[in-house]
């Protein structure tokens, strides 16, 4: 509660809105305490006073009743409607959200079409109708206001309920032993509390402005009991004669909605996780480059990543993702680079062509040259340039990196377009080529499918020849086929083996799997908490790993054929790379650690193409 | 796709049968003997038995409803007591005067509002999306009754550029540049709350999509940062926008009956709010059930819009 | 002893009526099937996405109603029971270990809920079966007042299975316990459930996509394809010596080390559309063995070898 308090005042709109909000109250509250004039006795001889004058702070009204009086009264009157109309609609809305969301089937299926039915009205038809029938008056207005939210909130309640009843806790519950009372009210309930607080809380500045409506119109609150509504709708006859009369109640609307939405927006993002930790925030088109140091001289490889350091700043946290990487491949040539989650392998990836999303992330060291140029101190029209045209990628979950509403025919094309000026009839045919050269079954039709109407197999296919429209000389392929079933994935890797013999093309391969780095990859790279802890040609790295962490986790791998049997594991966790110990980040969890291993850095030793970052290999590195 | 746009109008006939029943439960509320309700100070005796005759008044709850709901059909909505004319009529020509005021506003709040979304996006945390999100803030917190009066003083009474209220002159005018002029400040006034509230939204469905992996496939074909922005990103961005408009068109529509009061509009708001303080339930009856009726054709529309987007939903 | 028997248990998913035309079947997530399961066994359950390995396990657990057939465990039919008498014989441990776990509850209450609930345990009691639990799982006891998302995966499905152990269950279907942990932390969850079963006297269910892990734990294997089991063995000889096509096929897609990249001979990857099921047998269409009879008619399952079944028409000869 108290972390929730700190999170919304540190938003300093909310914390306004909390402050303004909270005066009004204070003022309201006060007003036994206040000595105010009876707001309702009518001295018609004062009409119309001007404010601050004599006796009347805010002057008078067109029966010549004291403004503030009214203002206080009426402001006190109107929240406490509104508040009221509120907590009707969210408890009653929210319920039926609940069960039609929980149960599903035919019980939702009749709820929400009653709700579908009474959304289908503009919502003042409905207050309007039941004002009609029940006759004008304050009362009626609230049922009114409150009546025509519960739809709102039955609708969105039953949305996040319908997501949070298919998840596996909620089966967890069931396999329990709980009954359907208990896990609505046990499991379900204290998960879409935050968002009821959040609806209501982005609602309720809208249902006292609906309130304060239905009392201008003449049929809320009715005289001579004032609310803000009324006040301004009595005032507008004279609002050309005297416009204080319509200013005061109208700005007091205006700074009682505007202070809840302020405090309510700031209660959002405090109970929005999501928004929390800053992830909401656009991606920049590159990432951004803040170098210390020196940039590292030219060296004459194709693609060349020379201690590369990648950063997430997340408030005062620092990741450090990629820690000091260096890696080069030459045409024509697979360079496998292997890690467990975190080890910071896609960073690197996604690093090359300022792809690393951005805030929160950031380069702040080393270089990434092509064919000498570097990319990091490259300007964006520079760096876009190269993008897809010299360095091309091709991604892991092919559905969620396709985009969805354009036809397959239309995203390859537009590869090609944004580089070269081919007219719309030679892209197609292009598009045609490079999807009949991954194989794609029916090529011809296949063009006008959306992402959707593809298997993932096929999908990936696309990704492929999407990286393939420009010819690249580098392409980049983070995890392509981890997200596939293995029959296909062995048709994909099949089909990058092959392509990249054809095309003399030069891979960076990232990927988990020691057995596709050995059937595809000609060196290998081993990453381990942001840093490479060993790298060398791929034989010689799987059969003769030096590395402790190389040998131990190519042991963790079970192999088909093994039979039954106990598995090798490697106890402990991989470090957080925001508090990296000392020394060798792998020393925790290594038999073979010593105390040098916990002290300084420790640098990545051996003869080239040969190295490993430890003080005590398991095989001698030369 | 002609063959969506048959399925939701067929669709709708469960909405719309639901929307009368609705209404008529409503108007069932409505204490003591419903002819004498329904004619209120005009309930002489032989009006009464009249009313009783023409609508069934006098039977069980269900015949009621199928006799109004048969009149309907037949384009009879009843007689309005307070006008002494068809209610049908009134309410066809009040609501013309409605749809230009709403209209406007719908399209001026969904341009202005998309836009500055998206400007907002793409300059996250810059002057223009800091000056968009305060101008957006100030539009979604001032009632637009006061918001109507406000610009009334300040462009009618001190500047004298606009009339004050009306949608004609009453001399000499009528023509479209009048109708204009008599417009601006209403169609302005309904327009500010739906265009912060598209606005936010906009923005946040841009910044939404332009986090998904798609956006950094697009990036990295080497895509121009202008064409993701108002391309790709724009585009999926529109699949969460629409509907929003959608619903909007109903706080337009619905904003609509204070602007109209305001600004002495003579749409069909300002007719309803009229016929319920003179307790003339069969006007108010038939006019909630035709603009909600309008607002679900609407409805449909903008799903077929949404569908064209979208090739993932089934047509 | 037999600690799960399963006859003819199928799903068919409805298919929303459409306004115009007929009624259309539904998709046929899992087609008729059975197999038992002794105790002490752990069974191995293969198959790609969409074979319907999940629905199966959901079935196993009374998460979802059959549409045909019944279950029997330790030879009481457990039809249409209620979920609590389910709970106490059969668990679940399942694939995403931190979603399975309540955000918003501490670890003891997580802990708490089936000794309450099944077993109607007093607060003494339950905080001595707890500990005792996490003692056997090796989890420290000072988790037990931290919220699901302070854990790593690792841990959490530790907790998970922790979960599952407190019904003292005599079954615990796994379905994919570690495909979303990384391969380090992978052994030290499957070394733990080897040894709990043995400490525990358990019968496991262990379904994955991952075939070594499955050979690993497995002592017999079940294969899927498209809803139906299309080979059952032992777990030693079934990948070595497959009788089916698929089986073979899955076998020899996985990049193994030392073996050279070649992509297994097919001609298709597509799975059937399960709209418009083909006739006859539902590989038919990517096996390289397929003749017309295959096209025309669905093959049974049938003996292979003593421990061996297969339901193909040319099963491979070894």
């Amino acid at each position: 509660m108290s972390a929730f308090l700190r999170l919304l005042f540190r938003n300093r709109l909310a914390a306004l809105g909390a402050v303004v909000l909270g005066a009004i109250l204070l003022l309201v509250l006060a007003i036994p305490l206040l000595p105010l004039p009876d707001p309702d006795v009518i001295a018609t001889a004062d009409r119309f006073q001007p404010p601050f004058s004599e006796g009347h702070l805010l002057g008078t009204d067109h029966l010549g009743r004291d403004l503030l009086s009214r203002l206080l009264y009426g402001t006190r009157l109107s929240l406490a409607v509104g508040v009221v109309a509120a907590l009707i609609a969210a408890s009653i809305g929210s319920a039926i959200g609940i069960i039609a969301g929980y149960f599903g089937g035919r019980i939702d299926n009749i709820i929400m079409r009653g709700v579908d039915m009474l959304m289908a009205f503009p919502y003042i038809l409905l207050a309007l109708a039941i004002v009609a029938a029940l006759g004008p008056g304050l009362l009626n207005a609230l049922i009114a206001v409150a009546a025509v939210n519960i739809p709102f909130f039955a609708r969105n309640i039953r949305g996040i309920t319908a997501g949070l009843a298919q998840r596996e806790f909620i089966d967890a519950a069931r396999l329990a032993g709980l009954g359907h009372t208990r896990i609505i009210l046990q499991e379900l309930f204290p998960n879409v509390l935050p968002v009821i607080v959040i609806a209501m809380s982005t609602t309720v500045g809208w249902m006292i402005l609906e309130t304060a409506g239905l009392s201008f119109l003449g049929l809320g609150s009715q005289p001579p009991q004032a609310d803000l509504g009324s006040m301004l709708g009595e005032a507008r006859a004279a609002l050309i004669s005297a416009p204080h009369t319509s200013f005061v109640p109208g700005v007091m609307i205006f700074l009682i909605v505007m202070s809840v939405n302020l405090l309510g927006d700031g209660i959002r993002d405090a109970l929005d996780p999501r928004l929390k930790s800053g992830a909401l925030s656009r991606p920049l088109p590159m990432t951004q480059v803040r170098r210390r140091g020196d940039v590292p001289p030219a060296t004459d490889d194709l693609l060349a990543i020379q201690h590369l350091e990648t950063q997430f700043h997340v408030g005062k946290r620092i990741y450090r993702a990629v820690n000091r990487v260096s890696l080069a491949v030459k045409p024509g040539e697979c360079l496998g680079v292997i890690g467990e989650s975190g080890s910071g392998k896609s960073v690197t990836a996604l690093s090359v062509m300022g792809l690393v999303s951005s805030p929160p992330g950031v380069i702040t060291g080393g270089a990434v040259r092509l064919e000498g140029e570097d990319l990091l101190g490259a300007k964006y029209e520079t760096l876009r340039a190269k993008r897809g045209e010299k360095v091309a990628y091709i991604f892991q979950d092919p559905l969620a990196t396709l985009h969805p509403l354009y036809k397959v025919g239309h995203q390859l094309a537009e590869a090609i377009q944004v580089h070269h000026k081919p007219s719309d009839r030679e892209a197609r045919a292009r598009a045609l080529d490079l999807l009949k050269s991954v194989r794609m079954p029916n090529a011809e039709s296949r063009l006008d499918n959306y992402p959707h109407e593809m298997s993932g197999g096929m999908r990936q296919r696309v990704g492929i020849a999407m990286a393939l429209a420009n010819d690249p000389e580098v392409i980049i392929a983070d995890e392509p086929t981890t997200a596939l079933d293995v029959t296909v994935q062995a048709q994909i890797l099949a089909l990058l083996d092959d392509l990249r013999r054809e095309r003399g093309l030069a891979i960076v391969f990232i990927t988990h799997d020691f057995g596709v780095v050995a059937q595809l990859c000609d060196s290998v790279a081993v990453m381990y908490a942001g840093r490479i802890v060993e790298q060398g040609p791929t034989d010689t790295v799987l059969n003769a790993p030096a590395h402790p962490y190389t040998k131990r986790l190519i042991a963790c791998v079970p192999e088909l054929g093994g039979g039954q049997r106990e598995l090798a594991a490697i106890p402990g966790l991989p470090p957080v790379v925001d508090n990296l110990p000392e020394g060798c980040a792998f020393a925790p969890r290594c038999d073979k650690a010593r105390d040098e291993c916990r002290r300084g850095d420790i640098p990545l030793d051996g003869q080239a193409p040969r190295a490993v970052r430890c003080l005590f290999p398991e095989e001698p590195v030369t | 796709m002609g063959r969506y746009i048959l399925k939701r109008l067929l669709s709708a006939i469960p909405v719309l049968l639901g929307i009368t029943v609705i209404v008529f439960l409503i108007m069932a509320m409505i204490p003591g003997d419903p002819a004498t309700a329904i004619l209120g100070s005009y309930a002489t005796p032989e009006n009464v038995a009249k009313l009783n005759r023409d609508l069934g008044l006098d039977k069980p709850l269900v015949q009621r409803y199928f006799i109004w709901l048969g009149n309907m059909l037949t384009g009879d909505f009843g007689r309005s007591f307070s006008l002494n004319r068809p209610a049908l009529d009134e309410i066809v020509e009040r609501f013309s005067a409605t749809l230009v005021l709403a209209g406007t506003s719908f399209v001026l709040c969904s341009l202005l509002g998309i836009l500055a979304g998206v400007v907002s996006a793409a300059r996250q945390y810059g002057l223009a999306d800091k000056a968009i999100t305060f101008v957006v803030l100030i539009g979604i917190s001032v009632p637009s009754f006061f918001l109507g009066m406000m610009m009334i003083l300040l462009f009618a009474v001190n500047l004298r550029w606009l009339p004050v209220s009306g949608m004609y002159a009453i001399y000499g005018g009528g023509d479209l540049p009048d109708l204009l002029r008599h417009l601006a400040m209403p169609a302005l006034a309904l327009a500010a709350v739906a265009t912060g509230v598209i606005a936010r939204l906009s923005r946040s469905a841009m910044l939404e999509v332009l986090r998904q992996d798609y956006i950094r496939t697009a990036r990295a074909k080497g895509v121009p940062e202008r064409r993701v922005l108002m391309g790709h990103a724009l585009r999926a961005a529109m699949v969460s926008i629409i509907p929003v408009l959608g619903i909007q068109a109903g706080f337009v529509l619905s904003g609509a009956v204070y602007i109209e009061l305001v600004f002495q509009w003579p749409g069909v708001g300002r007719m309803l709010v009229d016929a319920i303080l003179k307790r003339d339930i069969i006007l108010v009856q038939g006019g909630v059930v035709f603009v909600a009726a309008c607002y679900v054709l609407f409805n449909i529309a903008v799903d077929v819009a949404q569908s064209l987007l979208d090739p993932r939903i089934k047509t | 002893m037999t600690a799960l028997a399963v006859t003819d248990l199928s799903k068919t998913f409805p298919l929303p009526r459409r306004l115009f035309g007929p009624a259309r079947p539904g998709v046929r997530a899992v087609r008729p099937m059975s197999f038992t399961v002794e105790s002490g066994e752990t069974l191995g359950i293969v198959g790609e996405s969409g074979c319907g390995k999940s629905t199966l396990a959901r079935m196993l657990v009374g998460l979802l109603d059959p549409t045909t057939g019944h279950i029997e465990i330790a030879g009481k039919a457990l039809d249409n029971a209620d979920p609590a008498v389910f709970g106490r014989l059969i668990q679940y441990v399942f694939q995403d270990p931190i979603s399975s776990l309540n955000p918003r509850k501490t670890i003891r209450q997580i802990m708490e809920t089936p000794l309450k609930r099944l077993y109607g345990m007093e607060k003494a009691e339950r905080t001595a079966r707890i500990a005792e639990i996490f003692d056997s799982v090796n989890l420290r006891e000072e988790f037990l007042d931290r919220y699901p998302h302070e854990f790593s995966g690792g841990q959490a499905q530790r907790i998970g299975i922790a979960r599952a152990l407190a019904a003292s269950p005599r079954i615990i279907v796994l379905d994919e316990p570690v495909s979303a942990l990384d391969v380090s932390v992978q052994a030290q969850v499957l070394n733990l459930m080897a040894r709990l079963r043995d400490e525990f006297d358990l019968t496991y269910l262990f379904i994955s996509h991952d075939l070594a892990v499955v050979e690993a734990v497995s002592d017999r294997v079940v294969v899927l394809y498209f809803g139906a089991v299309v080979e059952i063995g032992n777990a030693k000889t079934i990948f070595s010596a497959p009788k089916h096509p698929y089986t073979k096929l899955l076998a020899d897609s996985a990049p193994v080390v030392g073996r050279p990249l070649t992509a297994p001979e097919q001609k298709g990857s597509e799975l059937p559309d399960p709209l418009n099921p083909p006739p006859g047998c539902a590989f038919a269409g990517r096996c390289p063995r397929a003749t017309q009879i295959c096209r025309a008619e669905d093959p049974a399952l049938r003996q292979m070898q003593e421990d061996q079944f297969a339901a193909c028409h040319h099963p491979i000869e070894s």
